[in-house]
């Protein structure tokens, strides 16, 4: 039976795609911490300037988008802790399909833990 | 230039400190800890008590009376702009293969970096949860009446 060619494309499965989704939550949470670095320091100019920044945080799109901040925090650090097994831990590359599911399955459990009760505050009253 | 890669199975050869061992160590050490900080910070500022809704300058000051959060804070914003200028840098390192740019990026992300741990911390010691003149209802229950 002819086997269907694999073709060039390199095809790393859940190693590769982990890698990719760990640059990409890392680099957006650079750049909200500068923004959070910033917007924390508007305390020392006064209240009011403090508090009309941060009452943005509280409107209905970037409510929103701190659901995918929180995500993403959650699967960059455990990741990490994958990271760090496969390092470290001699079964560590054994299990790292298996981690990587599970911190997929941890993220998007305490994703949807945390969404009803972020959500009910940023569109209630 | 071009870039030389060593035989990756052959002992390290030169004699200068190898910061790059000491960065893959300490995105491994910090990592950890950030996973204990921001985490913790992610509880009491956005699932207890009202959450997001709570916080203003009265709910960042009262944490700031307390230096438990002070130094919780100062610690957090230096393992994580460490840890993620770091980590820039890795990504830049991979990406930029036009030298001269790739190293003006380098010193743009550890310039900004800087700066912000720096004005950062400023912000956390110096700073005063009842400044004078301000309007009392902005101000944490406990300042005094002006």
């Amino acid at each position: 039976m002819a086997s269907i060619p694999a073709g060039t494309l390199y095809r790393g499965k859940v190693g590769m795609w982990s890698w990719v989704l760990h640059r990409i939550t890392g680099v957006g949470i650079f750049f909200f911490l500068l923004v959070h670095v910033l917007d924390t320091a508007l305390v020392r100019i006064s209240p009011e300037a403090y508090n009309v920044v941060i009452e943005s945080y509280k409107t209905p799109i970037i409510g929103i988008s701190e659901l995918g901040l929180v995500g993403a925090i959650i699967f960059h650090g455990l990741n990490g802790l994958r990271v760090i097994a496969v390092d470290f831990w001699s079964k560590g590359t054994k299990y790292q399909s298996l981690m990587f599911w599970a911190v997929i399955v941890i993220t998007v459990g305490i994703v949807a833990g945390f969404a009803p009760l972020h959500l009910a505050r940023v569109f209630g009253e | 230039m071009a870039v030389i890669i060593e035989t990756p199975n052959s002992p390290r050869t030169r004699k200068q400190a190898n910061w790059e061992k000491y960065g893959w160590l300490f995105m491994r050490v910090s990592g950890p800890l950030l996973i204990v900080l921001i985490f913790t910070h992610l509880v009491a500022n956005l699932v207890v008590g009202d959450g997001i809704k709570a916080i203003d300058f009265a709910f960042v000051a009262g944490k700031w009376a307390d230096p438990f959060w002070q130094v919780w804070d100062f610690a957090m914003l230096w393992l994580a702009m460490i840890h993620g200028t770091n980590g820039m840098r890795t990504i830049v390192n991979d990406y930029v293969a036009k030298e001269s740019l790739r190293k003006g990026l380098v010193t743009t992300l550890w310039a900004v970096g800087g700066l912000l741990v720096v004005l950062g911390s400023l912000v956390i010691f110096t700073f005063d949860p009842c400044p004078a003149g301000a309007a009392a209802e902005l101000l944490p229950s406990f300042c005094p009446a002006s």
